[in-house]
């Protein structure tokens, strides 16, 4: 499903390397953690991989997209198909948590009559249909992610992407928000979660892809996280 | 289709609304020029419709001696209608030049008494000779004073001021449309560049959605279209306006224009050309508000 082939990532006109020869697969239904210290590049590889950034050489393929070189015109029907969740949410403030959620849709082109149950559909799977009508700022922080994991599930997409989705949350609503994904996965949806918090990767027991420095140092099936 | 379209419609107003202050300072830049351009379409066409009342006027007469026989007078009238440069030829008898006459005079009896004292019609017949441009009205006269065989011609009369007042007005309106478009090519500059500044706020503030489309696959429809759409909204609303305000103003300066140009009705043209007018002024203030929303859009959001 996503294939990295020798892929590296300069920045800053070859002054700096972010990434240095990845290769990956990942396959479908797969729950894979990115894991590694802070500037080790997993946010790197998730850019690269909706498209946000180009590597410098290599390919990063999505299903039968090369996403690495495909015309920007194009990548809005890849990113359909991706959902993303960031470490600082990214609600709108002034749109309600049902708004937030139906904005997604909305710019998706999905017809106004299916909005409403797909929606709510999804504020169900997180587990906040009581906060619908509540604005980001009268969430906590878990909540707030889950609203936008609502969001990024929505449109039923194949892939979710979560890039430190726990960064900012203390362990309580850490495990509520990696218990949804856990959920999403067993639904069928491939996710990419990047963390370097030692407890969720240790606790998930899947999948582990660990970089140091731009480089994959392990990728094990059951992993734990280990210091490198 | 329709929902997407309905959806960029909603964006559209959202971000109208959003910045109305400065929606509402855009617009005021596009009226100004706006007005202008309306003041050189009216002030044009009554410029345009004096000209054609002072050309409509003059003509060239070529009075027959009263003894001038009827079938030379048609000869001479054929030989004119012949040449390149005549629009019309409008010969007026001995009889109706007199009914001519006594219906002008009707009120005054000194005039109607001296008339019925005489037996013998004092009048004499005549061509008045339009052309087709008024350049071309001393070329006639030369024509009919040297070609008209003396014994019929009575007087050739052909009034040389009023070309010297067409050319003086010509030159006015001219004059005037000039500086008009000059000032009005110089506004529009300053509206697009306003509208721009205005799109670019507009993409600044709205930067959250923007790149919170963007992860979710959203078209760049979505993304760049309601951009497009403010400058279109602008240019609408403000086309509107200026067309609405206009009336007010016509019927206002309408009784003036009379006075100087007596059979131009500006009510009249104004309300047979509003459609034109409103068309018109919304293809240059929907073409300033797509113009510069395409260069914003272009410039900061690229896909
Ligand atoms: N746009 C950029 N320009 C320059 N350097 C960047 C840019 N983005 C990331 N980097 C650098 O690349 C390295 C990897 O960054 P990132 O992928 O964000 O790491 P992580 O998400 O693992 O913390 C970091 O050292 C970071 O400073
Ligand atoms: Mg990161």
């Amino acid at each position: 499903m996503i294939t990295f082939e020798n892929v590296s990532k300069q920045y800053d006109d070859g002054r700096y390397t972010a990434l240095e020869d990845i290769n990956f697969e990942i396959k479908p239904k797969e729950f894979v953690s990115i894991v590694g210290r802070s500037g080790a590049g997993k946010s790197t590889i998730i850019r690269l991989l909706i498209g946000e950034e180009r590597p410098t050489t290599g390919r990063v393929l999505f299903g039968d997209d090369e996403v690495s070189t495909m015309h920007p015109r194009d990548l809005p029907r890849v990113r359909r198909s991706i959902g993303t969740i960031f470490q600082n949410y990214r609600l709108l403030p002034r749109k309600s948590s049902y708004e937030n959620v139906a904005f997604a849709l909305e710019v998706a082109g999905v017809p106004e009559r299916d909005i409403d149950d797909m929606v709510r559909e999804s504020l169900d799977l997180v587990g906040l249909s009581d906060k619908a009508d509540n604005f980001p700022h009268e969430l906590s922080g878990g909540e707030a992610q889950r609203v936008a994991m609502a969001r990024a599930m929505v449109n039923h997409p194949h892939l979710i992407v979560a890039d430190e989705p726990t960064g900012n949350l203390d362990p309580l609503n850490t495990a509520d928000v990696i218990k949804v994904l856990e959920q999403i996965n067993d639904l069928g949806t491939t996710v990419i979660l990047t963390t370097h918090n030692k407890d969720v990767v240790n606790k998930l027991n899947r999948r582990v892809i660990q970089l140091d420095g731009g480089h994959i140092i392990r990728d094990v099936a059951k992993g734990k996280y280990m210091l490198a | 289709m329709f929902t997407n379209i309905y959806r960029l419609i909603k964006y559209s107003f959202q971000s109208f609304w959003r910045q109305k202050l400065l929606s509402f300072a855009t617009m005021v830049v596009i009226l100004l020029v706006l007005m202008v351009f309306q003041g050189i379409f009216i002030f044009g066409a009554i410029g345009d419709s004096a000209l054609q009342s002072i050309k409509d006027k003059i003509d060239v007469s070529l009075f027959f001696a009263v003894d001038a026989p009827e079938d030379e007078i048609l000869a001479v009238k054929a030989d004119v209608e012949g040449l390149d440069v005549v629009k019309e030829v409008e010969y007026i008898s001995r009889a109706e030049a007199l009914e001519l006459f006594r219906a002008r005079h009707t009120s005054d009896e000194t005039i109607t008494q001296a008339l019925d004292e005489l037996d013998e019609n004092p009048l004499s017949a005549s061509l008045n000779i339009k052309t087709k441009e008024t350049e071309q009205l001393p070329v006639v006269a030369a024509y009919l004073n040297n070609l008209v065989p003396e014994h019929l011609v009575d007087e050739v009369s052909y009034n040389e001021d009023n070309k010297a007042i067409i050319d003086r007005l010509t030159a006015i309106i001219t004059a005037s449309e000039v500086v008009g478009i000059i000032l009005a090519l110089f506004l529009a500059i300053v509206a697009v560049l306003v509208v721009f500044n205005t799109v670019l706020l507009g993409i600044y503030s709205n930067r959250d959605e923007i790149s919170i489309m963007r992860w979710v696959g959203a078209s760049n429809i979505f993304i760049r279209g309601p951009f497009m759409g403010l400058g279109v909204i602008y240019g609408f609303l403000t086309a509107t306006i200026v067309m609405i305000a206009s009336i007010p103003i016509v019927y206002m300066i309408a009784p003036y224009v009379v006075l100087f140009v007596p059979d131009f009705d500006l009510v009249v043209w104004f309300s047979s050309h509003f459609i034109l007018l409103y068309l018109s002024q919304i293809a240059i203030s929907v073409g300033i508000g797509i113009i510069s929303s395409i260069i914003a859009v272009n410039r900061y959001l690229d896909a």
